[in-house]
């Protein structure tokens, strides 16, 4: 399982391509692994606005739903219409083409974000 | 010694020496001994009043005399109950076919293609008919569907509007059921006249009836317009047999159509069991409540069906969930499609033309005879018609017709006041309408065959619609009786069912549906009665629920028992409303919270989502019981706002909770009313009642411990039982008038009475000991199943003494580290012909074993070998003996194309695949497919015939 180092991760198994003001979001190789197939995804709208830690949408396979959680405070500039299409481009590829939402943070706080490191070692703690 | 007569040795699969033997293997000296060491001791109370058990004789003989007391009389009610004659094929090999009735819920579609695929006729014979795009595999009733919709209405809006128009011409039962339905959801019902309202953004969704309750055919069109003008969803409950002649639902620009589809070929019931529909566009595909059946491919690429979108049910979004329906009613489904095939489109064309122009004739002459002055001032309320007119006189003259009528034993519709209605059915003929006509004027000539020959031509020119449907293959090839008995075997021969094997599945037990219980269903004194029928009709079916009411109330404890409710989701949902409508009448009506333990079926958390409370979860103990000191925190915290604690007894996890009485107690000391599901009380029967104990209401299921036969997924009944403070808020009668709310959640005032006597016939024929003895039997199956299984597999949760109660939970999470789930299990269980036990639930990766009483040592015995060998399998895979990517387990099942290759390749023999024990030589089940593709399914959803089989 990858978890590529430029990235920053959550607890809730996401993850934000940078902690700058404007970033990608999407779920870790974790989730996807926990998930089995994924058949659909509910994303939000464009311009939607959500606090940290808010549902902004849900991932599902055959037997689960998931909500997909905010790391950070924020307004969604974009939705990736491909992977609501086909939903296999996240488990194919969860960190490239299958990213879920472009954000523009509206709040400082990045309080939550684990690096690379420190989120395989949450998972180590997790499983255990 | 039991009497060669008594009908518990032919329910109860084990005898004396069998007992003997599994209790010696407990180390229990009696069945007695075992109860005592299985049950906390201050639940085993009152025991049953003494009854003697009824031989079958006697039981014909008890029933003959009550159907003696109900009258069949010619029935022009209508109001979504309409005659018709249920073809002699049909109620032989469907409704009459254990085959078909002792059926589970698809959910292992490898063993269910048959059901499947007559479920995907009927959502196709919905679709073409409402011409929507998706139609599900059915809902309860026509009531509960509007109310399905409506709720789709509010959730489309994400809750943020309001208001939703019902018509005044609805059925004045659905009408009944959207008002208990709306307010707890917070949701506002304008009820008023669909020409005159005046809509608003504030409006969800708006209703019309086509055609309407007075015979009216309505402008639906305009109806729709004016609520798209203002994007609000536009819902008809539409007449699913008018729909052959009237332009479809989705031409008017109707989003969600519903309805009842008992017109085709199910016979009245007193009310039920009867399928409704409800169809819609793609575009709310995942708002549709309840099952949808969708195509998919199997692993050897061949067509397969399975049950789709599951995501969107209570079993996986709980309180989120689109609905709360578990069981629906697919037995009356299948007989729906089933009668469509038959029939095809032009036989139904035809008897709906007939029907018209009857009532067109009817009219004729009404109308004649009151210009003629032949009988009083008379008009005819409905401009337009289809089948039914409703008929405006003075009291005086209208009095005279009821009476006449009365005498004649001829129903008609008379609950609104000056006014009759007559709606005409298939059974009716020329014969039948100058009857009809003699009650209004008594010595009338009429030229009838001038009439005819008028109505006829004005049939002809009405507006009909033009667009086809049921143009498939399958309503088409069919419609000789030999063709069509070849089809029905096709399909319920790929299907399992009890006829076959045990079938184990935790928490439904599936045990016998005996045909004695079953025959007099099809009487027709029981089965003729129109719901609305006068009281003195039917005197015998209000014997019939007054004696089951009697005898449901001495089993749980609880005094006031409804049986309305037709699945135990509903009957949690007329449990839930029930003590929220208490707590607001004691001016409590701030207390909405609603404690839930994580263990609890899914059907709880959507229940009380649905009665407008709010779920808050109480951890359990390890083994499913509620955890007392999250309990007592969580009522103290909630001490103001606790409505209720929903709990299942014994727990989901199969034991008995010792803290049961404590547990209630906390909750009644923080005011909050203790809700019990009862889908476990195949375990307390006659030992234990929940009302002893602390229950305040709960809900029984019917079709699990009282015998009435799964059908595949419905008809279901789940009568709640309350105490005495909370009766007045069970549900009553949908047509009662006057100020008190009915609290009626089924179109019928007793939901399913069609069904009743299948119970009412197993309480009887068992008496009160046998009752207690199978109860205690089920919970020594289990304990020796789980004893024989325990050197093989951990089960999970034992209760007192290290027994567990009538079911028990197998760990199969070690077997993921060597690439296993725990459905590569189910389907190799499949191979050794067996339906797999509960699948990973109420834990994830385990499987919940309930064997019942009506299963025989040997047929126990077969299921534990076939366990064991898998087990064995399971080794060999972990050893490395057999790669964890080609084994019989991830390869199940193994069907008869495997076997057909030429060259086999596999690393475990033919013998091993198809014949793996001995017993199979003589019990084989071929499952029709192979293992089917779920994730494809979901993501390709296709929910209907495939289109290349139409007819040119």
């Amino acid at each position: 399982m990858e978890f590529p180092r430029h990235l920053f991760f959550t607890k809730d198994h996401e993850w934000l391509s940078d902690d700058s003001d404007e970033f990608s979001v999407g779920i870790s190789a974790y989730a996807v692994e926990q998930l089995g197939d994924i058949v659909y995804l509910e994303l939000p709208a464009v311009g939607d606005n959500f606090a940290a830690r808010e549902s902004f949408g849900t991932v599902e396979s055959v037997k689960t739903v998931s909500d997909l959680y905010m790391p950070r405070n924020g307004e969604i500039l974009a939705v990736n219409e491909e992977v609501m299409q086909d939903p296999e481009i996240v488990q194919d590829d969860p960190y490239g083409k299958g990213w879920l939402i472009k954000v523009k943070a509206t709040a400082a706080d990045t309080g939550n974000l684990l690096d690379a490191l420190s989120y395989q070692k949450y998972l180590v703690q997790e499983e255990g | 010694m039991p009497h060669h007569h008594d009908f518990s040795s032919r329910h109860i699969g084990v005898g004396a020496a069998e007992i003997k033997k599994m209790l010696t293997a407990l180390h229990y000296a009696s069945l007695d001994e075992l109860s005592r060491a299985a049950l906390p001791a201050a639940l085993l109370g009152t025991p049953l009043a003494e009854t003697a058990p009824l031989s079958e004789a006697q039981l014909h003989e008890a029933l003959r005399t009550i159907a003696d007391r109900n009258v069949c009389a010619k029935t022009y009610i209508g109001l979504g109950y309409n005659p018709v004659v249920t073809p002699a094929v049909i109620t032989r090999n469907v409704l009459e076919d254990p085959r078909w009735y002792t059926a589970y819920t698809p959910y292992q579609a490898e063993l269910s293609q048959g059901r499947l695929e007559a479920l995907l006729i009927f959502q196709q014979l919905v679709m073409d008919l409402t011409a929507l795009e998706i139609a599900n595999a059915s809902l309860l009733d026509e009531s509960s569907a509007a109310a399905e919709a409506m709720n789709m209405a509010f959730t489309h809006h994400r809750q943020r509007r309001r208001k939703f128009f019902a018509d005044s011409q609805l059925f004045p039962q659905t009408l009944a059921v959207l008002q208990t339905r709306a307010a707890p959801r917070g949701i506002e019902l304008i009820i008023g006249e669909h020409t005159q309202v005046s809509l608003d953004a504030t409006f969800c969704g708006g209703i019309l009836q086509y055609p309407c309750a007075d015979g009216t055919i309505p402008n639906l069109s305009n109806f729709n317009k004016a609520l798209h003008a203002v994007e609000a969803l536009a819902i008809t409950s539409a007449d699913l047999f008018a729909l052959t002649l009237l332009p479809p639902p989705a031409a008017c620009g109707t989003d969600i159509a519903i309805g009842s589809t008992q017109r085709f070929g199910l016979p009245l019931f007193f009310g039920g069991p009867h399928a409704a529909y409800l169809a819609t566009r793609k575009t709310l595909l995942r708002s549709v409540p309840g099952r949808l059946i969708g195509v998919t491919k199997d692993k050897r690429g061949g067509p397969a069906l399975r049950m789709a979108l599951q995501t969107r049910e209570q079993h996986i979004r709980r309180e989120k969930a689109t609905s709360n329906i578990c069981t629906a009613q697919v037995l009356p489904a299948v007989v729906a499609a089933l009668y469509a095939v038959y029939q095809g489109a032009a036989r139904l064309r035809t008897e709906a033309t007939r029907i018209n122009e009857l009532t067109l004739l009817l009219r004729r002459a009404l109308l004649e005879l009151a210009r003629g002055q032949k009988l009083g001032p008379l008009t005819i309320s409905n401009a337009s018609c289809f089948d039914t007119l409703t008929i405006a006189m003075p009291d005086a003259s209208r009095q005279a017709v009821l009476q006449r009528a009365q005498q004649q034993r001829i129903n008609l519709r008379t609950d609104v006041e000056h006014k009759i209605g007559i709606t005409l059915n298939a059974l009716t003929t020329v014969a039948d309408v100058q009857e009809l006509v003699a009650l209004f004027a008594p010595q009338s000539e009429l030229n009838w065959q001038d009439l005819q020959q008028q109505a006829a031509r004005e049939s002809a020119a009405q507006q009909w619609r033009a667009q086809d449907f049921m143009t498939h293959a399958v309503f088409n090839n069919y419609q000789t009786e030999t063709e069509f008995v070849r089809f029905v075997n096709r399909l319920v021969s790929k299907d399992i069912s009890l006829v076959q094997s045990m079938i184990p599945l935790g928490s439904c037990t599936m045990k016998l549906n005996s045909a004695a219980e079953l025959q007099p269903v099809s009487w027709p004194q029981f089965s003729a009665l129109h719901p609305y029928a006068p009281a003195q009709q039917t005197q015998g079916y209000r014997q019939l629920i007054a004696e089951l009411q009697q005898m449901l109330a001495e089993i749980s404890g609880l005094p006031a028992v409804s049986l309305q409710p037709n699945a135990g989701s509903q009957g949690e949902l007329a449990g839930l409303l029930a003590i929220r409508n208490y707590h607001a009448a004691q001016g409590q009506g701030q207390r909405e919270v609603c404690l839930i333990p994580a263990s609890a079926h899914g059907t709880n958390p959507a229940s009380a989502a649905m009665a407008g409370l709010r779920t808050v979860a109480v951890a359990c103990d390890r083994d499913g019981s509620i955890d007392a000191a999250d309990l007592r925190a969580k009522t103290e915290q909630y001490h103001d706002q606790l409505a209720a604690l929903m709990i299942t007894y014994p727990s989901t996890h199969g034991v008995f909770d010792d803290n049961i009485v404590a547990v209630c107690d906390i909750v009644h000391t923080h005011g909050g009313q203790v809700y019990l599901d009862g889908a476990n009380m195949n375990a307390l029967v006659g030992l234990a009642r929940p009302g002893d104990f602390g229950a305040d209401v709960l809900h029984l299921n019917l079709h699990k411990t009282f015998c009435i036969p799964h059908g595949g997924g419905g008809p279901g009944v789940g009568p709640v039982a309350a105490a005495e403070h909370l009766a007045a808020y069970l549900p009553g009668d949908p047509l009662a008038t006057g100020d008190k709310a009915s609290h009626a959640l089924a179109s019928a005032p007793h939901g399913s009475a069609g069904i009743f006597m299948i119970s009412w016939a197993y309480l009887q024929l068992m008496g009160s000991a046998g009752l207690r003895r199978a109860t205690q039997i089920a919970i020594l199956n289990a304990n020796y199943l789980a004893l024989r299984l325990t050197p093989h597999y951990d089960i999970l949760f034992r209760g007192r003494n290290g027994l567990v109660a009538h079911e028990c939970i197998v760990d199969c999470r070690p077997f993921k580290t060597i690439g296993l789930d725990v459905s590569d299990i189910a389907r190799r269980l499949m191979d050794y012909g067996f339906h797999s036990p509960t699948m990973s639930w109420p834990v994830a990766q385990t499987l919940m074993i309930e064997p019942t009483e009506s299963e025989s040592l040997a047929e126990i015995e077969r299921f534990c070998a076939a366990m064991i060998a898998i087990r064995g399998e399971i080794n060999a895979i972990a050893a490395g003996e057999l790669p964890r990517d080609d084994n019989p387990l991830v390869h199940a099942p193994h069907t008869l194309a495997d076997c057909m290759v030429d060259s086999w390749t596999r690393p475990y023999s033919k013998q091993v695949a198809f014949y793996p024990l001995t017993y199979l030589r003589t019990h084989k089940f071929w499952p029709a497919v192979n293992k089917v593709d779920h994730a494809y399914g979901d993501r390709n959803f296709h929910g209907g015939l495939d289109q290349q089989e139409v007819a040119p």
